[in-house]
């Protein structure tokens, strides 16, 4: 038997292609369109026809879903202006011509700094392009096993889907481990520490606290799988109303307060009973998750 | 409460306020001249950690169950921020999914009828600006305010652009540099405010006039800051 091939060395592209029903991609504003970055070429740096996301509609398991999938291997996935107007573009089409859901595939370390001010802003008009579309009935679900995680403004927008699909490879946060430790100094966070990174902002730590509602193993199969299970199960718009905020608000006041000495994931896992969630397989850690929750 | 704040708020709401201070969350209400408006913000530049994302969640869905049932009244937010905190702890607790709490809760506020007005004093940088000043339907920056992402030493650094070549390009070029005004070109900011303004005045003109739709793409292609933003999001939006 081969190997399913890994969710995180795969392309956007590539992951388009092994998401959805083979053969029903379709793509808009594409390479053709050479909608390029002139804020990159201005200042001498590459441009790609694509400026690093992929936006379009597909079957998946028969169903119409809306896709976006940024780049990582184009300056980190980061969002500038012409990459942020693709991914507001195709959010507002979601309201416009309604799929079934929209699958946003992140990949991005959050601004690209070379077009700063417009990333954020681009940001910020996803976000409540996002909402529109939530708003519409229209569930978003991200998909983070990438290189490049989901950081910066993108970690925020991860949070706002109404289901994230993570491998254990893949992060999630707000500032990366060399943004904390550069000013912070590297005795606040070891960026070097490979499995230190993974124990604060993996899949795993995610999943532990809710943050993640799926953990798959790196591979395309399974992260399709994860979404046909979403459409499988009827899933819509996770409904926020000032009750469910207020619970929501509950629950994390509760861990803020957590004691604050708690600083790595290790720690958390060893209060779970669950000391060695670092070496488990998948399928395991997903086991003895549900046994101790 | 910092001089500063003192004095802005005595300015704003002539018809008087009552707005507390306590770990650089603001909360409390003034009245511009037409009624209570909310108000809800930072001061001393602050690093938006979990703590101040939930207190300013908390002060925000406090507005909507008071007003809920009556008229929702205008939420003025102060923004005042240096960014998120940046520590370990606060991204093992997920710092990000905090902020995506606090922007919700100001979504809800949108959608329950509240109409939101950011006033940026002082500064409004990055993460601790998305999730919170900028996602007003009216944003404004006071004389002196200082909007960004990154100071051009730093991005010189990270993208190894030599600083010479980024300050030189700044001059024309308003998408990477800070500063209001470049902002303002992009449609980012929608109104910058002089020195000597009214400013119980504008502030009721910019609560009535504030709407729901999200302009700042359109505002920036008419004033020539962001041409693209809109005309792609569109061709995606209308492909055939």
């Amino acid at each position: 038997m081969t190997r399913a091939p890994s969710y995180r060395e795969a392309t956007a592209r590539h992951r388009v292609a092994g998401l959805l029903d083979a053969g029903t991609f379709v793509e808009w504003v594409g390479p053709g369109a050479r909608a390029t970055s002139p804020h990159l070429a201005a200042l001498g740096s590459p441009v790609s026809f694509d400026d690093g996301v992929v936006v379009g509609e597909g079957r998946l398991a028969g169903e119409r879903v809306l896709v976006i999938a940024q780049e990582g291997l184009f300056n980190g996935g980061a969002v500038g202006e012409v990459h942020g107007a693709k991914i507001r573009g195709a959010f507002e089409r979601a309201c416009t011509q309604p799929p079934r859901a929209v699958v946003f595939c992140i990949d991005s370390g959050g601004v690209r700094l070379h077009e700063a001010n417009a990333g954020l802003l681009a940001i910020s008009e996803i976000m409540r392009a996002l909402f529109a579309a939530q708003s519409a009935g229209i569930p978003v679900w991200a998909l983070v096993g990438g290189s490049c995680g989901a950081f910066g403004g993108m970690g925020i927008v991860a949070r706002l889907c109404d289901a994230v699909v993570m491998s254990e490879e893949g992060r999630l946060g707000l500032s990366g481990p060399e943004v904390i430790e550069t000013v912070k100094g590297v005795e606040e966070f070891d960026a070097r520490d490979r499995a230190l990174v993974w124990r604060v902002t993996g899949g795993k730590i995610r999943r532990t606290l809710g943050e993640a509602t799926h953990l798959v193993e790196d591979n395309l199969v399974a992260f399709r799988e994860a979404v046909v299970a979403l459409l499988a199960a009827g899933q819509g718009p996770v409904p926020f109303t000032l009750e469910t905020l207020q619970a929501s608000q509950a629950r994390l006041e509760a861990r803020t307060a957590w004691d604050a000495a708690l600083r790595d994931g290790q720690s958390l896992w060893d209060r779970l009973g669950l000391a060695d969630a670092a070496l488990m397989e998948t399928e395991q850690f997903n086991r003895r998750l549900q046994e101790v929750s | 409460m910092r001089d500063d704040k003192s004095a802005l708020f005595a300015r704003l709401f002539p018809a008087g306020h009552d707005v507390t201070c306590e770990a650089q969350v603001l909360q409390g209400w003034g009245d511009a001249g037409d009624g209570r408006v909310h108000v809800v913000g930072t001061t001393d530049h602050a690093a938006i950690d979990t703590r101040i994302a939930l207190d300013l969640a908390r002060a925000v869905l406090a507005a909507v169950a008071q007003d809920g049932g009556g008229a929702p009244r205008p939420i003025v937010f102060i923004a005042d921020t240096q960014g998120q905190a940046l520590s370990r702890r606060e991204e093992l607790l997920g710092l990000n999914g905090y902020f995506a709490h606090l922007a919700r809760c100001v979504h809800l506020a949108r959608q329950q009828g509240h109409r939101l007005v950011t006033l940026i004093d002082g500064e409004a940088v990055s993460g601790g600006f998305l999730a919170f000043g900028l996602l007003g339907d009216a944003i404004v920056a006071l004389p002196g305010a200082e909007v960004r992402v990154m100071d051009l030493r730093a991005m010189a650094r990270i993208t190894r652009i030599p600083l010479e070549r980024l300050t030189e390009l700044a001059h024309t070029s308003p998408v990477f540099a800070p500063g209001a005004e470049n902002y303002w070109r992009m449609g980012g900011i929608h109104a910058l405010w002089a020195p000597q303004e009214d400013r119980g005045a504008a502030l009721r003109a910019l609560c009535a006039e504030a709407g729901t739709e999200d302009q700042r793409a359109r505002l920036g292609a008419e004033r020539g800051g962001r041409r693209l933003a809109l005309a792609i999001a569109r061709q995606v939006r209308d492909a055939a």
